[in-house]
């Protein structure tokens, strides 16, 4: 498992004096935030009150304490209705933040999503916003298997209506949890459970970072690597390992799938003349191919080379260590690929 | 609705004669086998030879007896992630099981894909388990169906725990059974407690067998510590159901003496709360009855719990004597290739 990249470790040495959380609890800083400054905040999901606890994985711990088992609602194991009460809270004028416990269990709720938080606005000719978040975490790595470890970012990039954010730091959970409240929009908010226990420096007091701006996480001349959640982690580790080489990575963070900073990644490939997406999610229909498709739209002449994926295998998630290994992508196959660009193989 | 009173002073000729005076002390040698089962797979997880396990300790009389009741390769079982009790009963071994929580290649189940514990067996007749709460329960209402239109003269029994029927899913199943009056039995363990989420802030009302009646079709409230209550309440629906009268509901109370998984710290539940549930452990309370009924000889409980031991150990040691799968085979069987 990818933790603490050494970057980060340096950056926690130079800023000793500055605040180090991790993922899960930048999060539940948003959150707390957020439901100080507006009352009309308000949280449910399945274990996210249990005293002390706070949800599978900690991020509403304390939430209860502060705010009430009202505001931070038990539901019963409900998903349809877990989704649906949120749009209908939404829409009539509260701002629900409401908690899926996997991303693979959003099968069972995505009549409210899609068909309705994603299009009401629409179809109630504007008279109508669905200000609500869905927070859910995904990704594999743990041993979770086929139902518990996928990676569904393109089901929602897919649906008009819907905004997608997917942060791989502390500090862009923080900011992008809070503008992901803040907007008026349905936003579905993807975490990733092996970040939950990553540490970095996070600012204090309320800050956001809008939807729509990605973040270059390490700059280089070589090669645009463009990466979701963890893949974001394991591509500044396989730059690491390249920079021995004379091979520089340069490393962005979309941060928000839908909207897309395609400047960004544009202005960049037009530097590098080189592109691999890399994501967990399965590589065929994945969000990669729309990242591809963007470039080779908007920067095919400045392609040296065909672009490439680096993302998981076409199966669902294995639960045996060395079946899901051999299906995830995994450093050691980012650095073959950047070598294979690097020396015209493609 | 119906209730079975617990019957712990019941005096032992109320064995159920389908079950027998040696029904009663296989049944009692199964639930034993499956504590000593679980307790060494929260071992190996400890050991750091698994990544997690999940287990129906406190649920061994409920799984295990209406396991029994079933007519194991003819009706059709959807058995749950808990639901290890009934896996030893219906006939999985310790050392399948061991395969599969191992991640080997030989796992039976699924050659390590799936999640362990969660069975599945052609020659059981046991489709594998959702890791989705409570989807198992609409395509045992399939099955049923399917079973029905065939004409085969078998029942389907359904397990879940009490949080699953917060789930639409339970709700469209059973109304579906109710309408056509399938042969379908519908056991729900409820041990209180979803994950951190008690059941009074998971079931209006507080009675998962009470829903029955919305659907047309007889509930039944069991002790789920008494093994023969439970024995009796399943045969029954069972041979309903494979009568042509139709589906039941059963709510069998259980305890669930260990945390939700080997993930879960248990936090929200305190020590006292923890200690009352182990008092009322229904696998010590079996065993006093039988001996004081005389079905089972002073020695015995502890002479089987060392062979148990022992062998589970053996069956530990040879199944992780084997190798995983290999990496090249992680897309086998995602489809069917022509036949
Ligand atoms: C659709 C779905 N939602 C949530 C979960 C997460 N989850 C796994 S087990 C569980 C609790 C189930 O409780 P219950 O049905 O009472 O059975 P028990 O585990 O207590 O036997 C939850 C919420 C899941 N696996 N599937």
């Amino acid at each position: 498992m990818v933790t603490t990249s050494d970057r980060q470790t340096a950056a926690e040495a130079v800023t000793a004096h500055e605040r180090i959380l991790t993922y899960a609890q930048a999060l539940n800083e948003a959150l707390r935030e957020e439901m100080r400054r507006d009352p009309t905040v308000f949280v449910m999901g399945e274990d996210v009150a249990a005293w002390g606890g706070g949800g599978v994985f900690a991020v509403t711990r304390g939430l209860a304490e502060e705010f009430g088992t009202e505001r931070v609602r038990d539901t019963p194991i409900s998903e349809e209705a877990i989704v649906a009460v949120a749009v209908g809270a939404a829409a009539s004028g509260s701002r629900p933040v409401a908690e899926l416990m996997y991303v693979d269990f959003v099968g069972l709720a995505m009549e409210p999503l899609v068909n309705q938080a994603a299009k009401l606005r629409y179809m109630f000719g504007g008279k109508v916003s669905v200000p609500m978040v869905l927070r859910t975490q995904q990704g594999a790595g743990r041993g979770n298997a086929a139902q518990h470890s996928q990676s569904l970012e393109a089901w929602f990039c897919h649906v008009p209506g819907l905004k997608v954010v997917t942060p791989s730091t502390p500090a862009d959970a923080k900011g992008l949890l809070v503008s992901a409240i803040r907007d008026d929009n349905p936003v579905v908010f993807l975490e990733h459970k092996l970040l939950y226990g990553t540490k970095g420096h996070v600012p204090a007091g309320a800050y956001t970072i809008p939807l729509g701006v990605a973040d270059v996480k390490r700059p280089g001349r070589h090669i645009t690597v463009v990466g979701v959640h963890m893949m974001v982690l394991k591509a500044l580790q396989a730059a690491d390992q390249l920079a021995e080489e004379g091979i520089e990575l340069e490393v962005i963070d979309p941060r928000t799938l839908v909207p897309l900073d395609e400047a960004t990644i544009v202005e960049s490939v037009k530097k590098t003349g080189r592109l691999i997406v890399t994501h967990e999610a399965a590589t065929r229909g994945g969000y990669g191919a729309e990242i591809v498709a963007r470039v080779v739209e908007l920067a095919f002449d400045y392609l040296d080379a065909p672009p490439v994926r680096v993302c998981a295998k076409d199966v669902p998630i294995p639960y045996s260590a060395v079946l899901e290994e051999a299906a995830l992508p995994q450093v050691t196959d980012l650095v073959t690929a950047a070598r294979a660009l690097m020396h015209d193989e493609v | 609705m119906h209730r079975y009173h617990p019957v712990v002073a019941t005096p032992l000729t109320d064995v159920p004669a389908s079950l027998g005076a040696d029904g009663v002390r296989r049944l009692y040698r199964l639930m034993l086998l499956t504590r000593l089962l679980d307790e060494r797979l929260w071992i190996v997880v400890r050991q750091g030879k698994a990544h997690f396990v999940l287990t129906g300790r406190g649920h061994e009389a409920a799984q295990c007896a209406s396991a029994l009741a079933v007519h194991a390769g003819s009706d059709w079982v959807y058995t749950y992630y808990r639901s290890l009790g009934a896996a030893i009963a219906l006939g999985f071994t310790p050392y399948e099981i061991f395969l599969g929580v191992l991640g080997k290649a030989a796992d039976p189940i699924s050659g390590a894909r799936q999640l362990p514990n969660h069975f599945s067996s052609r020659r059981l007749r046991t489709p594998t388990v959702s890791s989705s709460v409570a989807t198992q329960i609409p395509h045992a209402v399939g099955t049923a169906w399917a079973t029905h239109l065939r004409g085969e003269p078998v029942a389907t029994l359904c397990y879940f725990g009490e949080g699953a029927t917060s789930k639409g899913e339970f709700h469209e199943a059973l109304n579906v059974a109710g309408l056509h009056r399938l042969p379908v039995v519908f056991f729900c363990e409820n041990n209180g407690w979803a994950i951190s989420v008690p059941l009074a802030e998971q079931v209006a009302g507080g009675s998962v067998a009470a829903r029955a009646a919305g659907y047309g079709m007889p509930g039944v409230l069991v002790d789920g510590l008494d093994p023969l209550a439970v024995y009796q309440a399943t045969d029954e629906a069972l041979r309903r159901a494979r009568r042509g009268d139709g589906p039941t509901l059963i709510e069998a109370t259980c305890l669930r003496l260990t945390p939700h998984s080997s993930d879960d710290s248990d936090a929200y539940r305190s020590d006292d709360e923890r200690a009352a549930l182990a008092a009322r452990d229904p696998l010590p309370a079996f065993r006093d009855r039988l001996l004081a009924a005389g079905l089972i000889a002073p020695d015995e409980p502890e002479r089987w719990t060392d062979e148990f031991r022992a062998s589970l150990l053996a069956d530990q040691d040879r199944a992780d004597a084997l190798p995983p799968p290999t990496a090249e085979r992680a897309r086998r069987w995602l489809y069917q290739e022509p036949r």
